[in-house]
């Protein structure tokens, strides 16, 4: 328990901290943006968004660099992040709040199809080194050095098209609504096929390798020596011994590793034109609509920092010694 | 993208890294170096990366054509005038490729130059100080981690308009350097209570001539695959950060070639060559740099080294599948007669 109250409280520190990095980017840039926006939207700007631009960029000159800062705090408290000039007048939180399901569902769904396929492809290719599965290496190393979004295009090249049964854009077809239907479901899975499958062979690879590299350290223990010794089937002493204990640094890796995913995904999305948060944030950064970029990095990060807090819980479950401590 | 590789930098909770690089011996030093070069991993990677270099030193002069010149041929595939094709405005890209490789290169050495150093000022001075130092270093480096970069760069990049290579490879290396600077500590912690530290103490060496001629030497097979493992990284987040367009799009790189070739619908108009070719390009690149990362990988810990022929034949006939860690078992040798009572606790345990 107390290891949990420590990572929550670890968290909220990081959570703070990027709040307060979003505070400050705005503030670097040189000149006045707000002038250059007004000019590029022409009266299409109410006097009201104006305004939250100014305190948006911390050019409002009455008040200081420290009430400015109360002040965005209050306006994040009320799930305020201001108004989005691409799809203005919407807030930006009702722009967020349509897109985040649909990359929320890719990224979990893949993810956790990617961790569990590839942790049992490295197993087998750690505990049969020196066989066939050694040609795993050389394909995986390729892929892991590939950019998610390029392997994008290349699978819209091959596999999609106007005949093709993988449709090339979008989350769903044109004349649908969505809604929980069977016409709509369907369709919905039917367009995130591709996406999922790009993110999913460009990150099952570095499971396998880690994973590989950590059975090959874990089989030359003693306790495996020891479970063979003991005459026990050798899927057993694979699984339930080496494969068991070379589990725990990979997923303490799922830390790093996420963030990756998530940025790459933000690109897959980008190239099928998938309705989730990476399209919006290209719209976003084609409009220079800085609230609307700022509350999706929000987002992304406060969405990662809860899936390590499951990361961290399962650890917790799967290694006894950290639950000794507690 | 890409989840370390080198299991070097898989960090045991509480027992420091899994490899732990072998102290160095004065007489045998260049003999490990050509060791290392004859890995054959390692030796394809280095080629492949001297390739890249010499392209990224020479790109610019030896490219047929000014790689923003517009030509008469509009989206045309790979012929001999213009060896990968051209696009919408007739630009040669092969000269786009050439031209493009020293951006690439620079900004990727540079950001794992800038990414490193920080790393190891961080890392190695969080671990080797302890105390509140190490407290304050530690958090610093964990909150850095969990912050998803990508985003980050984005909308740093986005907000410093048209930002520069040098600033690109800048931004990067700024946000890039924390999981490095965790492997250097955990491997650090696992160093500093070895005897040839403590003797160096005894002795009165100061602090920062311990780090840099006790330490570090003993550091460098980390940091250099934590150099490399950064250099694939930050050359995959430029690459990103042009395809989508935020960056200055007036030099050439790998990643404008796409950003174009996407925005103008070379899919749509069937142009294989002009995302093709690029994307290969940095797979190529990836690919000999975690080769590389492979050799140092199995120079410091050999048992990761994929196993030759491993199978067997014993003078009498039996085959024996040869695995490191394990006692080779004769198959179908006789079972001993005592081994069945012996085994069945085991047996009930099995089950």
């Amino acid at each position: 328990m107390k290891y949990i109250l420590q990572r929550l409280a670890f968290y909220l520190f990081t959570a703070w901290a990027a709040i307060t990095l979003n505070f400050f980017i705005p503030r670097l840039v040189p000149g006045d943006p707000v002038q250059s926006l007004i000019t590029k939207y022409q009266g299409q700007l109410s006097t009201k968004s104006i305004q939250s631009l100014y305190v948006l960029f911390g050019l409002d000159k009455d008040k200081s660099l420290w009430s400015q800062y109360i002040d965005y705090w209050k306006q994040l408290f009320h799930g305020d992040l201001g108004l989005s000039f691409t799809f203005f007048p919407a807030p930006v939180s009702q722009v967020i709040g349509q897109a985040l399901p649909w990359t929320l569902l890719l990224v979990g769904i893949t993810t956790v199809i990617s961790f569990v396929l590839g942790t049992s492809l490295g197993v087998v290719a750690g505990w049969r080194r020196g066989s066939w599965a050694d040609g795993l290496l050389p394909v995986t190393t390729f892929f892991s050095s590939v950019p998610y979004f390029w392997l994008g295009i290349i699978a819209i090249y091959l596999l999609a098209g106007p005949d093709s049964f993988f449709p090339s854009s979008g989350g769903f077809d044109s004349g649908l609504v969505p809604a929980w239907d069977q016409y709509f479901i369907p369709s919905a899975i039917q367009h995130s096929l591709l996406p999922a499958l790009t993110i999913l062979i460009s990150s099952v690879s570095g499971w396998i390798l880690s994973m590989r590299n950590m059975m090959v350290t874990v089989s030359s223990e003693d306790y495996i020596t020891v479970a063979h010794a003991k005459g026990l089937p050798e899927r057993r002493v694979a699984v339930a011994y080496a494969a068991r204990n070379a589990l725990l640094p990979n997923i303490s890796g799922f830390a790093l590793a996420l963030g990756f995913i998530v940025g790459g995904t933000l690109l897959v999305e980008i190239v099928f034109s998938y309705p989730g948060l990476g399209y919006t944030l290209l719209q976003g950064l084609g409009a220079k609509d800085y609230p609307l970029m700022q509350g999706v990095f929000l987002v992304i990060t406060i969405s990662v920092l809860v899936a390590n807090l499951l990361a961290d819980i399962a650890y917790l479950l799967l290694d006894p010694r950290t639950r000794k401590e507690g | 993208m890409t989840i370390p590789t080198s299991s070097i930098e898989q960090v045991i909770p509480g027992q420091g890294s899994m490899a732990q690089p072998e102290e160095p011996r004065p007489g045998r030093s260049r003999r490990q170096r050509f060791l290392f070069v004859r890995n054959k991993k390692a030796a394809t990677g280095l080629v492949i990366l001297a390739g890249y270099t010499i392209v990224g030193v020479i790109g610019p002069w030896v490219a047929p054509y000014d790689p923003s010149a517009r030509g008469n041929d509009l989206v045309q595939g790979p012929s001999a005038a213009h060896w990968f094709g051209t696009t919408h405005l007739g630009q040669d890209v092969f000269s786009q490729i050439l031209v493009g490789t020293r951006s690439v290169m620079l900004v990727g050495f540079l950001a794992g130059a800038i990414a490193t150093v920080l790393s190891v000022l961080i890392g190695v001075t969080a671990g080797y100080l302890g105390g509140k130092t190490d407290d304050s270093l530690s958090m610093l480096t964990n909150v850095v981690l969990v912050i998803p970069a990508v985003p980050l760069m984005i909308i740093i990049t986005s907000v410093l308009n048209n930002a520069s290579d040098m600033l690109v490879a800048l931004v990067i290396g700024l946000t890039s350097w924390s999981w490095n600077a965790r492997v250097l500590r955990a491997q650090t912690l696992s160093l500093r209570r070895r005897d040839f530290v403590e003797a160096s103490r005894a002795s009165g060496e100061s602090t920062w001539r311990i780090i840099v001629f006790e330490l570090m030497p003993n550091l460098t097979a980390v940091i250099a695959s934590g150099f490399v493992g950064t250099v694939i990284f930050a050359v995959l987040s430029e690459i990103t950060l042009a395809f989508i367009g935020v960056v200055s799009n007036s030099g050439w790189n790998w990643g404008t070639i796409l950003f174009w070739a996407q925005g103008q619908q070379a899919l749509g108009q069937d142009a294989w060559w002009w995302f093709v070719p690029a994307g290969l390009a940095i797979a190529l690149l990836g690919t000999s740099l975690s080769l590389i990362n492979f050799g140092i990988d199995e120079f410091v810990s050999p048992r990761l080294r994929s196993a030759g022929k491993t199978k067997l034949r014993t003078a009498s006939g039996r085959t024996v599948r040869m695995r490191i860690g394990f006692t080779p078992v004769l198959e179908n040798s006789p079972l001993p007669k005592t081994h069945a009572v012996v085994a069945t606790p085991v047996m009930r345990e099995a089950k």
